[in-house]
């Protein structure tokens, strides 16, 4: 008995090695998605500067589609961009598009116009009202809908061809089917 | 070339640790007192090569030498002086070869200072010393280097992160590090106790002195970021139960425990194994708390360098030297009996009694630090803040505070508790006055106010009542009680300071931390708020450039009862390296509290958003802390721990028992 | 790359200061008002990761507190202005960790570290009560002259 308390810190320490050990291999920073399994939250965004449809939530019922928050800050979002441009080319799923916390209402349509227009419709959330209803914490993060506009699944940060091939795409045939 | 010879000597100086680690510790199990000497010029082999390898890495700093990548992405060349200096340690590269480098320096010294030690405890202290310096500089060297290139050379730095550009942090990772990493002198004599299979009276006065300073140091280092993120972060906030504070906080708390178990060792021979425990649990929670700032496995706003490489190396560094010092604990901590009888009413009974709080205490900030992290395995998100700790943390140190009051008035052995208390009846008295005075002034009602102040009150007290009573003050002539107050030993003094410093302390957590009054508004140049009785008029703002900065300054007129109280001036700074603002919050301190302004974003109108506060008795966490300390130092002067240094009547070093 | 990634992505959460809670985001209604700042207190800003909305200055913190503040002036009460923002976010964003099941450990851990450091106080004057009569070993001649010598120092 004596020597088992002797022995505690050792016991507790390995433990807590086990934890670190484990720990190591995750991503603090990376939330749940709450919103697996239950509707698009409600959400009604005004249109970017330019144009004349906005973007809200019963737009996305009826098909599957790729809910993408962006911004033209976000060098993330610079990287995915290109990726998001060859989906739209390739028609493979239609892509919406919230354009989140622009300072200046002309940097959106600007990025647009510059690095090419991937999105279906596109939404201007500059008081992340619609981020917040996602649950979103940065961009670039895209969501998964399915044809009732539930949501299925989120990504957080750029979408490339790895995912696309290992979680995206396969995830949306069967959504399709 | 000078970083190649700073890279040169690192690497030289991991050779030297080898044979500092290997040599020692095998001649003093074969008791050679040849191999055992090697410890000691090793050690200053070790200290002065880091040393120089920490030179030639301030060097290129200081000449903004852009072609070291450390350098690169931590300093930019219109920094202050400074600044530039800082940016050594304001990295993870850098801060790493300042761990080293206070490492190997405490190595040297206790080969300096510890001549009288017997020549085995010494040898085997000096190895364990190198076997740490030996997996930090491993470390360094496979993971972190400070001197790898940038190729090709840019033409600027990045800058540093502008909220570090400010004389309070510059100086918070030093000081916070010497405590740190004091705490590893404590382990290797805890470790070469173990190994010797002896802990007596004469290794726990060894220990002390050491465990003193590193608690100093680690005392200033926690108040100086504390202060810093109070004056820096704009809103008056001093503690937020963030990871990496908690991680400086669980050695504090085990080294506080530590330095009062050392004085039951030393008096009464007992408490033996959980005085060794404690020495090896500081260190620990030390080595524990780099591990969690540089692997990123939780989630802080402080974590620099999260990189899962280096984090994996900590982790097994963490696990070897705190797995094996805890196996030996295992084998030989049985063995160490204790002699010493005591009664829980006792000197040694209350010592216990706080030691376990403490420890308790510290467990509690440990379980609630790394509870997220046990989660998320389990896939379960969530988090621990500031008000699971309050609540459960605090609760622990009342019962704590309570009795660092009654602990120095109980003798040893067998105390007499209801005659302390009726020896304490001032202090009691002085506790009964702060909770009316608490009540009679408070602004908002709260529970903690009076109690936290009653406790300050017991505590202050308290501990003029211990003192009186050392000098038998009233009781016999005023004469004598002087001749007594001026011989009373150091470590007496320093006792005594450091918890009449932890009672002021304490008035100061409860006052800003319960009636802190703010009031956020836009004004005009003209308008006036009254923030608890103080008026401040803004006078007007105004712009203007710093060395790397620019910034819009607010000029405050503060009164009371129309009298002029100051004027303060609060400045709002742009750094365009880095592209992110600062605040300057202006301070003026008054003896109950801190009149705190801060000048926010011009407004469409002309206005500007001011956010001011009175924070009550702010001021007397920084005093307390300052006091604490010099009771520490105070005591490390006290001519007994001198351990080694040329004392009277030393005797000859012949006379030391080869053991 | 999936490090420059993860770089680049940080740098994007990293969104651009303003200073925490601006006067224009404040209500007229100071109790209200009281309130917002209560709630927002025990809300985890997510972009800095260990502030509460209530101390941070990043952008969607400030979007988190005009979120609960119109909450709050829709009439919602704070247990369902927590509600919404847990339904988004998860436990997460709760500073203060809630009584649930997966918190069992972290609420009852504290009361049973207590209870156990007391269980070890007991025991251990128990032990030494029981042993009390046990001789010691006496100290050698070395450890004799040590202490003595350390003992000499101690006069003044």
């Amino acid at each position: 008995m004596k020597r088992l308390v002797y022995l505690l810190p050792l016991l507790v320490l390995l433990v807590m090695g086990g934890y670190f050990v484990v720990g190591l291999g995750m991503d603090p920073r990376e939330l749940p998605n709450m919103l697996e399994g239950k509707p698009v939250p409600d959400f009604d965004l005004k249109p970017i500067k330019g144009r004349d449809r906005g973007f809200r939530h019963d737009d996305l019922l009826g098909q599957v589609s790729i809910v993408n928050v962006f911004g033209s800050w976000c060098v993330a979002c610079r990287v995915e961009h290109p990726f998001l441009v060859k989906i739209k080319q390739q028609g493979l799923v239609p892509v919406y598009g919230i354009d989140w916390r622009e300072k200046d209402a002309d940097a959106g349509p600007a990025w647009l116009r510059r690095f090419g227009d991937p999105y279906t419709l596109v939404g201007d959330d500059p008081q992340s009202k619609a981020a917040i209803a996602f649950g979103v914490t940065g961009a670039p993060e895209s969501f998964l809908v399915d044809k009732q506009g539930v949501v299925r699944y989120k990504h957080v940060g750029p979408v490339d061809q790895e995912v696309w091939d290992n979680t995206l795409w396969p995830l949306i045939q069967e959504l399709r089917k | 070339m000078i970083v190649e010879a700073g890279h040169f000597a690192l690497i030289l100086s991991l050779f030297v640790a080898l044979v500092q680690a290997a040599l020692p510790l095998a001649g003093a199990q074969r008791n050679d007192p040849a191999w055992m000497g090697v410890a000691a010029p090793a050690a200053f082999a070790q200290a002065l090569l880091i040393a120089f390898s920490f030179g030639c890495l301030t060097y290129a700093f200081v000449t903004s030498d852009f072609s070291v990548a450390a350098v690169v992405a931590n300093s930019h060349s219109t920094k202050p002086m400074l600044y530039k200096v800082s940016g050594v340690w304001g990295n993870h590269e850098g801060s790493m070869l300042l761990w080293v480098l206070i490492l190997a320096v405490f190595g040297w010294a206790v080969a300096l200072f510890g001549r009288n030690l017997p020549p085995s405890l010494k040898a085997r202290t000096l190895g364990i010393q190198a076997l740490i310096s030996v997996g930090f500089l491993a470390f360094i060297l496979f993971t972190s280097n400070p001197f790898d290139r940038a190729i090709p050379a840019p033409f600027d730095g990045r800058g540093m992160n502008p909220l570090l550009q400010d004389p309070g942090l510059a100086f918070h990772p030093p000081f916070l590090y010497l405590g740190y990493v004091g705490f590893s002198i404590a382990f290797s004599f805890a470790i070469a106790a173990l190994i010797e299979g002896r802990v007596d009276a004469a290794w726990a006065r060894w220990v002390r002195p050491w465990t003193l300073a590193a608690w100093s140091f680690l005392t200033i280092g926690i108040a100086l970021g504390s202060w810093w993120a109070y004056y820096e972060l704009g809103w008056g906030g001093w503690w937020f139960w963030d990871p990496v504070e908690n991680a400086s906080f669980m050695p504090w708390l085990a080294g506080t425990a530590l330095l009062h178990s050392a004085v039951v060792v030393e008096k009464r021979d007992t408490m033996k194994a959980w005085t060794v425990f404690l020495a090896i649990v500081a260190f620990s929670f030390s080595l524990l708390g780099t591990f969690l700032v540089r692997s990123g496995v939780l989630t802080s706003v402080h974590a620099f360098a999260t990189d899962p490489e280096r984090g994996v190396f900590i982790l097994v560094l963490l696990l070897i030297v705190v797995g094996g010092s805890f196996a030996l604990f295992a084998w030989r901590g049985p063995q160490l009996t204790g002699g010493g009888l005591f009664r829980p009413i006792s000197r040694e009974g209350s010592l216990l009694l706080n030691n376990l709080l403490m420890s308790i205490g510290a467990v509690v900030v440990l379980f609630g630090t790394l509870f997220p992290l046990f989660a998320q395995v389990v896939d379960y998100k969530m988090s621990v803040g500031a008000p699971f700790f309050n609540r459960v943390f605090v609760p622990l140190m009342v019962p704590m505070i309570a009795t660092m009051a009654v602990a120095p008035l109980l003798s040893w052995k067998r105390g007499d508790l209801p005659g302390a208390m009726g020896r304490l009846w001032a202090a009691g008295a002085a506790a009964a006055a702060a909770v009316a005075v608490a009540i009679a002034v408070a602004t908002k009602t709260s529970v903690w106010g009076p109690i936290g102040l009653a406790l300050a009150a017991w505590l202050a007290m308290g501990t003029v009542v211990e003192l009186a009573e050392r000098i038998r003050l009233f009781r016999t002539s005023p004469a004598e009680s002087l001749r007594r107050l001026g011989r009373m030993p150091r470590a007496a003094w320093g006792m005594t300071l450091a918890h009449f410093g932890m009672a002021v302390a304490i008035a100061g957590m409860t006052g800003a931390g319960v009636w802190k009054v703010e009031s956020i508004q836009t004004m005009k140049p003209g308008d006036s708020v009254n923030v608890a009785g103080y008026v401040y008029t803004f006078k007007g703002a105004s712009e203007g450039r710093g060395p790397n900065y620019s910034y819009i300054s607010g000029v405050f007129d503060v009164t009371r009862n129309g009298q002029p109280v100051t004027t303060l001036e609060s400045e709002k700074r742009i750094y365009p390296v880095r592209g992110m603002p600062t605040t300057e919050a202006a301070i003026e301190s008054l003896f109950l509290g801190d009149l705190y302004a801060v000048i926010g974003d011009p407004q469409e109108d002309g206005s500007f958003a001011t956010r001011l506060y009175f924070n009550p008795l702010v001021a007397w966490m920084w005093a307390g802390a300052l006091i604490m300390v010099f009771g520490g130092v105070l005591s490390l002067t006290d001519r007994r721990y001198r351990v080694g240094a040329p004392v009277r009547r030393r005797p000859p070093a012949a006379a030391q028992p080869a053991e | 790359m999936t490090r420059l990634l993860l770089a680049l992505l940080l740098a994007c959460a990293v969104v651009l200061p303003a200073a925490a809670v601006e006067p224009d985001e404040m209500l007229h209604d100071p109790a209200l008002e009281q309130r917002a700042r209560d709630l927002s207190a025990n809300l985890r800003c997510l972009v800095c990761q260990n502030q509460s909305i209530d101390d941070s200055n990043a952008e969607l913190a400030r979007d988190l507190r005009v979120l609960v503040r119109e909450r709050i002036s829709a009439g919602d009460s704070d247990d369902q202005v927590m509600d919404y923002v847990v339904s988004r976010y998860g436990d997460f964003v709760l500073l203060n960790p809630p009584f649930k099941l997966q918190t069992l450990a972290l609420w009852g851990g504290p009361v049973v570290f207590l209870l156990l450091g007391i269980l070890g106080l007991v025991q251990f004057y128990r032990r030494r009560a029981a042993t009390a009569g046990a001789a010691q070993a006496p100290l050698s001649d070395d450890e004799r002259k040590r202490l003595d010598r350390l003992m000499r120092d101690d006069a003044p």
